[in-house]
């Protein structure tokens, strides 16, 4: 199962994860221009669910695991850059 | 005074909703509304924004019990629910977990978990003249409009819709990927449990394989009521899923390559279900049939000028609608196209005048408009593009600016600094000018 990432992996894994995000949905910007811990929603970057279940696809395809809520919060993963990158670092098998 | 019960098709030991501990029977629910009814402040509204479908469910009827009408709201805004509270002086708003209630009386879902069942001997009924819901667009203006449900018209639409999807003969165990709040997951949800003899999840899953696991944690014969947008995902994300009866879709328009997969994959009929907010579901087509839509029992089709009006049945008075229609002789119609510049990104309407009129309201904004391209042929959600003449803004606080202003989803993208818009002599923007600019633009990547 998954054990916690270190914030190690988790800061060297960001600009993956950045750039996943901005070639995913196509986004006007480049990958280091996403805070790592700015909200992705509202204020932040301004995604909405259709680009949750778009990066979720990408991500199931390439870290080999399904994203889950276990609460009814579906976006809780993504509060922030940092957040979806600790949760993929934490559930990737792959 | 004419009266229809809350349940059709069931006994109180019959099972109305599973949860993640279990079935629970029609008698605890009632019982479950009964106590909750007890527990709501006085007052003549009710705003029940619980997630769980089994606690919004208990929400209603308790209000129904209580003589409160629920409000059902397009968005759950910050200035939706300032509306709200102006319209609607004490209105209490029921939640089930994290919710900014503005100025709103919140009550949180207690726990009902000690009462007692046994003191539920019938199935009470209720008024059938009396309006228990009112649904609301967000309207082409983007002022909310208000649309009153009577129970009788809402236990007519319950009881026609399971009768078009065979769940009288053989009821079915739903899980719904939508809320149950907005119209096509009140109607195809908690309507078709109430009236069709549907037990539902009381979960509303959003990932793919969530939507497995509730699918999993039902008795078979399963039917998922979804959108184009949760099937794709969920088809896309390749996971085992456990057998399907029936698939519903509605929100948006399907393609016929999604609808084709999905039938492959699952082995089950999908059926999409044509309506809105306004008139209640209307009409069902299964879309590998054809573009044809048969109307639902006792619902007419009337012709008046461009408009087409749709009465009869549940429908409540006459509903102009927003599609333009093509009768055909043999009773079935086909859609044939839009009125005026609505349009429809992932189920969220609006339309382009009042986006344009958004944007153009931001300070700095010289002159703006919002273009839909057409659909993107691979499937997928197609994402508006807006050009905008702004010479002393920068991209981020204009988004910021539009963000406060329109729902993300119409958000655009790309959004395109231009020095002018190549308006015509008359000062219009032609459809295929936009079109040009778009298609340019994505040739210069």
């Amino acid at each position: 199962m998954s054990a916690t990432a270190t914030p190690e992996t988790v800061s060297a894994l960001l600009p993956e994860i950045a750039q996943l995000i901005v070639t995913a949905l196509n986004l006007e910007m480049a990958p280091e221009e996403i805070e790592p811990d700015a909200p992705l929603f509202g204020d932040g970057l301004g995604l909405d669910s259709i680009d949750v279940l778009e990066i979720a696809l990408v991500v199931s395809k390439r870290y080999g695991f399904q994203l889950r809520s276990d609460n009814e919060d579906n976006v809780r993963i993504f509060a922030s850059l940092r957040a979806l990158t600790a949760h993929i670092a934490s559930q990737r098998s792959q | 005074m004419n009266r229809r019960p809350l349940l059709s098709r069931r006994q109180l030991d019959d099972v109305f909703a599973w949860r993640a501990d279990g079935p629970v029977s029609v008698r605890r629910f009632l019982a479950e509304a009964d106590a909750l009814a007890g527990q709501l402040p006085p007052g003549d509204w009710l705003l029940n924004v619980c997630n769980d479908r089994y606690r919004f469910a208990v929400g209603f009827v308790a209000g129904l019990l209580a003589g409160k009408t629920s409000l059902q709201p397009a968005s759950q805004s910050a200035e939706t629910l300032a509306r709200i509270e102006a319209d609607h002086p004490g209105c209490c708003c029921l939640c089930d977990g994290e919710f900014a209630a503005g100025g709103l009386p919140r009550i949180d879902f207690p726990d009902l978990s000690a009462v007692d069942p046994a003191k539920i001997s019938k199935i009470p009924d209720i008024d059938a003249d009396r309006v228990v819901a009112i649904l609301f667009t967000s309207g082409s203006t983007g002022l909310p409009q208000p649309h009153r449900k009577t129970w009788g018209k809402l236990v007519d639409n319950g009881l026609a819709e399971a009768s078009r999807l065979g769940v009288d003969r053989q009821p079915l165990h739903i899980v719904g990927t939508v809320p149950a709040q907005h119209s096509y997951g009140f109607e195809s949800t908690f309507l078709l449990a109430l009236h069709g003899g549907c037990p539902f999840w009381s979960g509303k899953p959003f990932y793919p394989q969530d939507i497995a696991a509730a699918l999993a944690a039902l008795p078979p014969p399963r039917l998922l009521v979804t959108t184009p947008f949760h099937l794709s995902a969920l088809l896309a994300a390749d996971i085992p899923l456990p057998e399907i009866a029936l698939l519903l879709s509605a929100t948006a328009p399907l393609s016929n390559e999604l609808a084709a997969q999905a039938e492959a994959r699952c082995q089950a009929p999908l059926l999409e279900i044509y309506g809105s907010t306004e008139s209640g579901q209307l009409a069902s087509r299964r879309t590998l049939d054809g573009a044809s839509w048969q109307l639902l029992a006792g619902v007419e089709l009337a012709q008046e000028g461009e408009y087409t009006i749709a009465h009869g049945g549940h429908v409540e008075g006459r509903v102009p609608l927003g599609d333009v229609i093509e009768c055909r002789d043999d009773g079935r119609f086909v859609l044939i196209g839009r009125h005026a510049d609505l349009i429809n990104i992932a189920g969220k309407r609006t339309s382009l005048a009042w986006l344009n009129h958004q944007i153009a309201g931001i300070p700095g904004v010289v002159d703006a408009a919002f273009f839909l391209p057409d659909e993107d042929p691979a499937g997928g959600i197609t994402r508006l593009a807006a050009f905008v003449v702004a010479p002393t803004l920068n991209r981020q606080p204009l988004l910021q600016a539009l963000r406060q202003r329109i729902d993300p989803v119409f958000l655009p993208r790309p959004l395109v600094f231009l020095d002018a818009l190549p308006r015509n002599t008359t000062g219009k923007l032609p459809r295929q000018t936009l079109q040009a600019l778009f298609a340019e633009r994505q040739r210069d990547g």
